[in-house]
Parts: C-alpha cells; structure tokens; sequence
C-alpha cells in the first residue's frame, strides 16, 4: 500500500541546537503510528515541521506523494491533514455540534456559499453521526465549554477526525485524562481506524496506552530515530531502555 | 418565555421607533435618525471588535469617506444611489488593506495604526480643499427620492434611515449565523486551532476589517445627507473613540449591544441636555465603572444577572 | 541659513525633550503594569491647571503653586489613578483598561471645561522672552531653559534607576514581574512607583510646555498623540527609547512645520508611527521581546 505521509531527511536547527536531526519515515493507509522519546528529544519540533507551524532547515514532507514543506496549516488542513494539540483546544462558547460543523464547513463550498448557504453548511448530519461515534450524542447542544474534561478531549479528537482526514497527528491525546476516559478514548481511536481505515500518528508519554494503541512505534532521542518496529519489538529493544533510563 | 419576552420586547421598541416622529420635534426625530446612523456605524465595528477581536480606531474615517464620497457626487449633480454604493464599496477596499497590518501586529499596536489612519484622513478632509471645501466643507447636501417620494421632510429621512438600520441588521443576523459568524469566533477566540481546522485567519480577519469599514462607509453615506452640511470636524479621532466606547459599553459581541450603546452616546445626552457637562462626566465615570464590574458592556451584565439569578432560583426552594 | 537650522533643531529638541518626559512615564507604566494609558494627553494636560488654581484661587506665587501642583498630581494622576482605576482593571486583560483610561480622558476634559472654561488661559512662562547668543547664533532663552530642566530630569531618572536599590528593583519588576517577585522584590510597591514618577513627569511636561500653548482643556488630545507616537517610534520597551523617539519627533515635527507644509505637520510623525509599526514593531532601539510558542 502506498504511503500517506512521507518524512524524508528532515532536520530543524534552532541557532546551534539541533533539535530534529535528519529524521525520514514513512505512514502506510490505514496505519496507527506512535511516536515515543524522552523529554526534548525532539517529538514536538517533529510535529511542528510536519505541519508548517515551524519551518524546516533541511528535508521534505509529502502527503500522498505531493510536497507540503512550508505550506501554511490552514492549507495543508485542507489538504486533509489534521491535527490535535497538546493542551486542550475546543471552542468553550460555542455549542459541541457548532465546535464540530466549525471543523468541518471550510472543507466544502466555497467562500460565497458558506456566506449565503445554509447555516450548518449541511453538517448536522455528519456532525451527529462523529457525536454518536464519539460517545457524546447526548450533549450535541451544550456548550463545549461545560462538558467534563474528558468529554471535551474526545470532542477535541472529534473534531481533528469530522473532515474525514487522510492522516491525524494527535500530540500527546492521552495527557491529564484518567483511567477510565483513557480506556474510553483509546477504545474510541482503535474503533476509527478499525471500522473507517482513519490513519494516525500519535505523539504521547504514555507507554501503556501507546503500546495498545499502535501498529508501529518510531523511538526518538537527541532527534534521532533510534529504534522502530512493532511494540512487542520496541519494548524488548536495550537502545530504548537506556534512551529513558541510561546516561 | 424567553424568546416570547424577547419577541414583546422586540414589538414594543419597533412600535415606538415607527410611532416616534409623530410625537417628536423635527430636532427630535433628527436626533433618532443620527441614531439609527450611529448604530450602523457601531454594528460594522462590532463586525471587527466584536466578533473578530480587532481592535479598530480608524471606523470614524470610514464614516467621514462615506460621507464625503456622497456629500461631493450628489452636490455635482450625480444620483445618491452612486455615491451610497460607491462609498460602501471604497471604504471595503480601504478596510481590506488596512487589515493588512492586522495580521502583522495585534492588540494596542493595531490601534496605534488605525488611530494614524484616523488622524492622517482627518487632515486630508482639512487641508485638501479643492476636493473636500476643507474647514468649509460642503453644504446643501441633496435628500434622495425613492420610487418618486421625496426624502426631503425630516421624518421621511428618518424612516429612510430606520429602514436602512433595519436591512443592515437583517444582513448581520444572517452574517453572524452564518458559517462566517463561525469562523470569526474561531479567529477571535484560538487563531492556532481555528488554522488547524482549515479556516484561513488571513482571509476572515481581512473580511472583518472590511465588512466593518464597509458598514462605516454606509453610516457616512447616511450621515452626509442627514445633516446637510459636513465639515472635518466630525471624523476626528473623537468619533472614533466615541464608536469604540458604543461598542464596549453596550456589549462588543453581542449582537444588541451597539444599538444599545448608541442609545447611552447619542440619544441620552440629548434628553439629558439639561444637565450640561455633567452628562459626559457621568457617562465617563459610567464607563471606567462598567469596564470594573463588567468588561463585557451593559449586556454582559445583564447576561450574568439573568444567568445569577436562574442558577439561584432552584436553590431558593430546595 | 545654518543660523535658521541651527535655531530649529534647539526649538525642535526643546520640546522634543518635553515629548521625551511624558513618553517615559508612558513607557513606564506601560512595562510594569501594561497599562496602554490613553488619558496620558490629558495627564499632561491637568496639572497645568493646578497650578492655575493654586495662584489664582490660594493666592500663591509661582514656584510654590508648582510644588502644590506636583504634591496633587502624584497623590491624584499617581496613586489614586492606580488605585481606583488600574488596580480593578488590570486581571481583566489589556481592552478593558484601554476603554477605562479613553472614558478618563473623557473625564477629566469635561470637568476642566465644566469647571475652569473652555478658553484658553495663558500660563506664566519659566524665562523671559530673552535670548542667548552663543557662537552668533540667538537661542531662545525659553528652549535653553526647558532643555536644560528635561536633561537634568532625565539624568536624575537615569541615576535613580541605575544607581539606587529601588531604581535597581524597578528595572527588575518592569522586564520580569515574575522573577522579580522570586527574588523577593516587593513587585506591587515598585509598580506604584513608576506610578508616582510618571505623575511627577507629567507635572514638569505640564509646567514646561502650557507656557508655548496657553492652558486649554483640549491640549490632552494631540499631546497624548505625540507621547504615543514617541514611545512606539523608540522602541516601547525602553526608557532610551523614549528620549530618542521623543527628541526625534519634536525635531520632526519642527522642520516638517517649517520646509514641508504647516497643515500637514502631523502627517510625517503619523507616517513615521505607522511604518515603524509595521517594519519595526520593536521600535528604532527596541529590542525583539522573546515569544515562547
């Protein structure tokens, strides 16, 4: 199967500190793909080059075989990719189904019709259907901003997924949720790549939920790969205990 | 029964707006037209404030073209149709490229260049005499007529003016229900996350900018044939910060609060005329007041004491 | 010819030095508290007229009119100021205290007009119309005075802020308030210190330059404007800046008045104000503030 996102040679330097140093990968359709690493090990600036938030020094990114480096969010967004962020990012005024058609209306139609069509752009339905498979039917009309914690992180996933993306980046999904709403969440992102062929990469601290979530883990130190493989793999791998434990 | 109490509300306001120029003064109902005018121009800052959280001191610039765009084609003898449309359309296009440095500096640096732009077309209507009579100004602005009826009486301009109001308030209910509304509060609330989901912050901060200039430049077309005679002084910075306060002090956001704000800056200082100076030094210490117990203006407040008070009332009979 | 020039760029640093006085106060109320104070004009504007007050009403002579008008004005434009207007305002962001300071503005115009008059009134001046000639050329003995008062406030500014513990601790709270409060530095006490001395400035700037503008309640208008337009222009971030940005704009603004067109003197600072914004946010010797993303 061809590959969704292809990292080649890709490296950020901020003044002498290398913080992404020649990184290349790539993600297959249908794929989960953990990103794992130690603290400043680059997992961040990764991310952040991928999606045109920072610039790149070095390397290229292609999605579905077309060049995307430097290309501004709202654009590669539109190009399908999307994206979660690591603190909480919904909007806390507007409704849960408005927060979703927000995410949705400018994939479709163009800047005339989404002035004088119709007001939810036709995303009720579609909205309806992501509430319903996100566990939040209920709560279509409340505001986000009074749903409980982990019901505003499964509306935040929610929303990265309501366009119908060719690839998500989730940065760190499972951070400050407990144990239950996590068991809920990763139940939610395995149902979505299992039932849909979503593909996903996921940056995150947390071993456990990685390891039960992804197909394949990258292991990065000092902004480098230091290991990749299947979790059984990466767990048994000497390089990735010392890169957490070792110096 | 909120909405029914929303919908008397609604009656009785628009009742009293119709009925008004038959119990008023011709001072009066000009006033109430001046009104309806400065509503205008403070729903188009709003647009910009409001809802995309820009903040603007150049909308007394926008109101001064408008009216100077009017005021010189129909004293040369062109329809007023062409002007109105014309200064719409001018301040769009100015609004738009004043946005620009909205995407580059934000926050007290936007105002700061705004408040330039304000101050640099105030000397320009000054100074440019040839064009605007400069400190003379331009006097015997024509009325229009529509459909073969004469604007000319005083309470027929005013209905020309409400009428206005009321089709400007249409097309920003829609705007602000519509996808556009959405996104505006995205660009306002979280620009990083609102890039995320596909929404281009650069094109709606733009159309804010612009969409607001635009409403101004419509007031001014309004403005000019209201009083007849323009001269610079009006579109000084004054007005600006004027059509600011409006904003703030009725609510910025909220879709009533610029009505209500030129209620509290144009037609209270006329029916309180008898106090003097006092009024302004009232509506001042009203203003520093508000901004310390409710930044969100008159509404906000009236927002949460309804909200305070429905939260309370389960608990009053537990 | 080099006389005229000569004689311009005294005039023009003269009341430079006078935009300089209120653009540091701007700028330092503005770092330790970030109050964008929009009645700073007005600020300027006030103190003059305790003065007038204070001769006319209580009979005093000059000098001690002044004194009267300066103890006023820190206890009123300072302490009060931070106390009933910033001090409520500030956790509610930077928009509603913009709003507050344009309503004071408001505030404090009416009440001059309401209950001094809207004439303008004329102001004792601090020299007499004399000159001073030096290497042939005759200096007004006007600007040489407020020159030399402006450097001699600026200097002592400098020193206290510089040299003293309390200078010292202000500098600290004005680039950090943070870590300013982990040191152990009393953050709040400094912050109504540059409080008391932007009232203190304003005072000197009132007193300076009503003399050249006779005493009006609407002074506060382009007043504030220039004081705006110096702070940004240096770099807004910096008391150094402020003097330059300021000496900058007066000499501007004199040779605009004088070669370019009277009518539109204004335009070139505005012009000036707009680009700088727009190529150097940082101002001419600001330095980039530091963004974490």
């Amino acid at each position: 199967m061809s590959a969704v996102l292809e990292v080649h040679g890709l490296a950020k330097r901020f003044g002498g500190i290398v913080a992404v140093d020649g990184v290349s990968f790539d993600v297959r359709a249908g794929e989960i793909l953990g990103i794992i690493g130690p603290n400043g090990s680059g997992k961040s600036t990764l991310f952040n080059c991928i999606l045109g938030q920072l610039k790149p020094t070095a390397g290229d990114v292609r999605i579905d075989g077309r060049a995307v480096t430097g290309m501004r969010p709202c654009d590669l967004n539109r190009l399908g990719v999307s994206r979660t962020f690591q603190l909480l990012q919904i909007f806390p005024q507007l409704s849960v189904r408005e927060n979703l058609i927000l995410a949705g209306q400018e994939h479709q139609g163009t800047l005339l019709s989404r002035l004088l069509g119709r007001r939810d752009a036709g995303l009720s339905q579609r909205a309806d259907e992501m509430l319903g498979f996100f566990r939040l039917a209920e709560l279509g009309d409340e505001r986000a901003g009074g749903l409980s914690y982990g019901q505003q992180k499964l509306l935040d996933a929610a929303m990265a997924f309501m366009a119908g993306p060719r690839l998500v980046l989730l940065d760190e999904p499972a951070g400050g949720v407990n144990l239950t709403m996590l068991a809920g969440l990763r139940d939610r992102l395995k149902a979505i790549n299992a039932e849909r062929g979503a593909t996903f990469v996921v940056i995150e601290h947390n071993m456990e939920f990685v390891m039960a979530l992804c197909h394949r883990i990258l292991v990065l130190a000092e902004g480098r790969i230091i290991a990749q493989g299947d979790p059984a793999e990466v767990r048994r791998d000497p390089r990735v205990v010392e890169a957490y434990l070792g110096q | 029964m909120r909405r029914l109490l929303a919908a008397v509300a609604l009656a009785l306001i628009a009742a009293f707006l119709l009925a008004a120029p038959f119990a008023f003064k011709p001072y009066g109902v000009f006033i109430l037209g001046m009104w309806a005018v400065m509503s205008i121009a403070a729903i188009g800052l709003n647009l910009t404030l409001g809802y995309a959280g820009q903040i603007s001191l150049a909308q007394a610039a926008f109101v001064g073209i408008g009216a100077y765009v009017t005021a010189y084609l129909t004293t040369h003898g062109w329809p007023f149709w062409s002007g109105y449309v014309l200064a719409a359309l001018a301040c769009f296009a100015i609004g738009w490229l004043l946005g620009y440095p909205a995407l580059r500096v934000q926050h007290h640096y936007l105002a700061f260049v705004t408040l330039a732009f304000t101050t640099l077309v105030y000397l320009v209507f000054r100074n440019e005499e040839w064009l605007t009579g400069g400190i003379y100004g331009i006097s015997n602005i024509p009325r229009p007529s529509v459909l073969g009826l004469s604007m000319e009486p005083p309470r027929a301009f005013y209905y020309f003016c409400l009428a206005h109001l009321v089709l400007v308030s249409l097309a920003t209910w829609w705007l602000i229900r519509s996808p556009w509304g959405r996104a505006f509060v995205a660009v306002r609330e979280n620009p990083l996350r609102a890039l995320s989901l596909g929404v281009d912050t650069r094109r709606y901060t733009l159309l804010a900018f612009a969409l607001g200039a635009g409403l101004g430049g419509i007031a001014g077309a309004l403005y000019a044939p209201l009083v007849q005679y323009i001269d610079p002084s009006p579109f000084a910075l004054g007005l600006s910060l004027n059509l600011l306060l409006m904003v703030v002090v009725g609510g910025s956001g909220y879709f009533f609060g610029p009505y209500l704000g030129a209620v509290v800056a144009v037609l209270l200082p006329e029916w309180l005329r008898f106090t003097q100076g006092y009024y302004l030094m009232a509506y001042a210490v009203l203003v520093v007041f508000l901004m310390a117990v409710s930044p969100a203006g008159l509404l906000g407040l009236a927002d949460r004491l309804l909200r305070a008070r429905r939260a309370a009332a389960p608990r009053a009979t537990p | 010819m080099l006389a005229d020039i000569l004689q311009l760029l005294v005039a023009g640093l003269a009341t430079g030095a006078i935009y300089a006085l209120v653009a540091i106060g701007f700028t330092l109320v503005w770092q330790t508290s970030q109050t964008i104070n929009f009645a700073q004009g007005e600020f300027v504007m006030l103190p003059a007229f305790f003065v007038l007050i204070a001769m006319g009403h209580f009979g005093l002579a000059f000098w001690p009119a002044v004194g009267v008008a300066t103890a006023v004005s820190v206890v009123v434009l300072g302490l009060l100021f931070k106390r009933l207007i910033v001090d409520p305002l500030i956790r509610h962001g930077v928009l509603p205290l913009v709003i507050s300071t344009i309503g004071l503005s408001i505030l404090m115009k009416e009440a001059v007009r309401e209950f001094y008059g809207a004439d303008a009134q004329p102001f004792p001046p601090l020299a007499t119309d004399a000159n001073v000639t030096v290497l042939g050329t005759a200096f007004s003995l006007q600007n040489v005075v407020v020159l030399a008062l402006c450097i001699a406030a600026v200097g002592a500014l400098q020193l206290f802020l510089a040299r003293t513990r309390t200078g010292r601790c202000m500098q600290a709270t004005a680039q950090n308030p943070t870590v300013a409060r982990v040191l152990g530095i009393r953050v709040e006490r400094m912050i109504l210190y540059t409080f008391l001395i932007n009232a203190a400035l304003v005072t000197l700037a009132s007193v300076l330059i009503t003399p050249i503008y006779l005493a009006k309640f609407t002074n506060g208008e382009w007043l504030g404007l220039y004081a705006f337009i110096a702070a940004i222009v240096g770099g807004f971030n910096q008391v150094r800046g402020a003097i330059v940005g300021g000496l900058l704009l007066g000499v501007v603004d004199d040779f605009a008045a004088a070669y370019v067109s009277s009518q539109y003197r204004l335009a070139l600072p505005l012009l000036i104000l707009i680009l700088v914004i727009l190529f150097r946010p940082q101002g001419l010797l600001g330095r980039v503030e530091e963004r974490t993303v």
